[in-house]
């Protein structure tokens, strides 16, 4: 699953890890913001881009080729847009679309994969961003967990009694059947989901997520923030000067 | 005799379509006991327990460590009677083990510094202390236990309410958790339909049937009384399966 996945790869303990998610947080706005504006010579600037990431990929010891891969995940949405505006006579704005939208998503995938989901919305709740919103990212952010292993549960449940994609059913049956096990999977998640809820009210939850470790802004947190944000401007005003 | 650290009187619970869960519980422990909770699916164990810490309201008289069981004082409860769940796997949540076992102590207020320190205290206690970096689900069902034990017992409570805690543990892990509970100084009510493991860790037993106490004695007495022994035939048992 990808947020297994990015899981683990958030638990690392290399010095992008270490930064403040502050920093991060700031670097990845200036990093998306370089690029969303970003209008001529997106040809140039585009691999620019892509090289910063691809380095920062690597300091962190995120396998590329997988990070790569798992970043196309926006095609999934983009590339309905980028083939209407293509038939409509706009080749330049659907491969501008798909760049943006693949450099924008990779530059996420590597916030994530460096920082670990609860400090990152601790990062986004000492920018201000509201609580309640924080609250239901955390609590949907535990149930992926919950909703996977259930599906998990039931899949091998399914399996065991001779269920396979080729099974010799008519294609309503099939519908049906898919149909009752997604209802069966949310009756489930949300019993566990329950007693997920009632075990943490028993610890004393009273509605906010403790910090298990404090934030601190430290002075290389700062350079780092720096850094990061500088470069992806000086690669446009490059790109831009070429033009 | 010293002051009970439960005392509940005519507790009463309804699910929503009206079912008594609950029918009128009249219950004691005091400090240092440990009472097996006994009685068939169904017959109101683990409500009652959820009850006692007002993760389920229930109706009549009920005090924890003198506290009466109310909306005002549910924080302090909760503090002095940790549960432990049937599921381990729905009482582990956080990231990483350690991280599991210091959200209780966080909640309390404790400094994240102290909390961790303490977590890592309980988790050695309960010989878990290896495992504290790695995610929960990545351990075996007995560890779990452990880990979720250690959880609760980060928060220090007088009370350890355990429900069904030998469930997916095998014989070893069942002996280890034996000896874990058995060397804990706290007051224990403990749901099981382990005959063994009733007897192993608890100084008396109460037999629960529809709602009600309808039994109180030595583990031994109870099994006797109801026939609640998996390894004795119940009268009738041959008929019905002959």
């Amino acid at each position: 699953m990808h947020h297994v996945v990015l899981e683990r790869w958030s638990r690392g303990a290399s010095p992008l890890h270490r930064r403040d998610p502050r920093a991060k947080l700031f670097a990845l706005a200036v990093f998306l913001v370089t690029l969303a504006t970003a209008r001529r010579n997106l040809v140039i600037l585009a691999p620019l881009l892509f090289l910063l990431l691809a380095a920062g990929l690597l300091r962190a010891r995120i396998p590329l080729g997988s990070a790569l891969v798992r970043a196309g995940v926006v095609f999934t949405f983009t590339v309905p847009f980028a083939i209407i505006s293509y038939l409509t006579g706009d080749p330049a704005r659907a491969s501008s679309m798909l760049l943006k939208s693949y450099l924008s998503a990779l530059a996420v995938l590597l916030l994530v994969s460096t920082t670990p989901v609860p400090a990152l919305l601790r990062g986004f709740e000492a920018v201000g961003a509201p609580r309640f919103l924080l609250m239901v990212a955390q609590f949907l952010y535990r149930y992926l967990f919950v909703i996977s292993e259930e599906a998990q549960h039931m899949r091998k449940a399914a399996l065991a009694r001779g269920a396979t994609a080729r099974a010799t059913l008519a294609r309503h049956a099939k519908f049906q059947a898919a149909a009752g096990a997604v209802g069966a999977l949310f009756a489930r998640s949300y019993g566990r989901a329950e007693d997920i809820h009632r075990a943490m009210l028993a610890r004393g939850f009273s509605g906010r997520f403790p910090a298990a470790t404090p934030l601190r802004f430290a002075r290389a947190d700062a350079f780092f923030a720096a850094l990061a944000a500088v470069a992806p401007v000086l690669a446009r005003l490059a790109a831009e000067r070429v033009a | 005799m010293t002051t009970p650290l439960i005392e509940v009187e005519d507790l009463h619970h309804h699910y929503d379509d009206g079912t008594a869960a609950l029918d009128g519980i009249d219950f004691k422990l005091h400090p240092g006991e440990s009472v097996a909770l006994l009685g068939a699916n169904g017959s109101g164990k683990t409500t009652f327990l959820l009850c006692l810490t007002g993760l389920l309201t229930g109706h009549g008289a009920a005090r924890v460590c003198g506290l009466p069981v109310d909306k005002t004082n549910l924080p302090a409860i909760r503090r002095k009677l940790g549960i432990v769940f049937q599921d381990s796997e729905s009482q582990l949540f956080m990231p990483t083990v350690l991280e599991d076992v210091a959200f209780g102590p966080l909640n309390l207020g404790m400094d994240p510094v102290a909390a961790q320190l303490r977590a890592r205290e309980v988790l050695r206690l309960v010989g878990m202390e290896a495992v504290a970096a790695k995610a929960p689900y990545h351990l075996s069902a007995g560890e779990k236990k452990r880990v979720a034990i250690a959880g609760i017992l980060a928060m220090q409570p007088d009370i350890l309410a355990l429900d069904e805690p030998t469930t997916f543990l095998d014989p070893p892990a069942q002996r280890s958790l034996i000896d874990l509970l058995r060397g804990l100084p706290q007051a224990k009510i403990i749901v099981t339909h382990d005959i063994a493991f009733a007897r192993a860790v608890s100084t008396r037993a109460v037999f629960f049937d529809r709602g009600k106490i309808v039994g109180e004695g030595p583990v031994d007495d109870l099994v006797r009384r109801f026939a609640w022994d998996p390894q004795v035939e119940s009268p009738g048992h041959a008929a019905r399966y002959d």
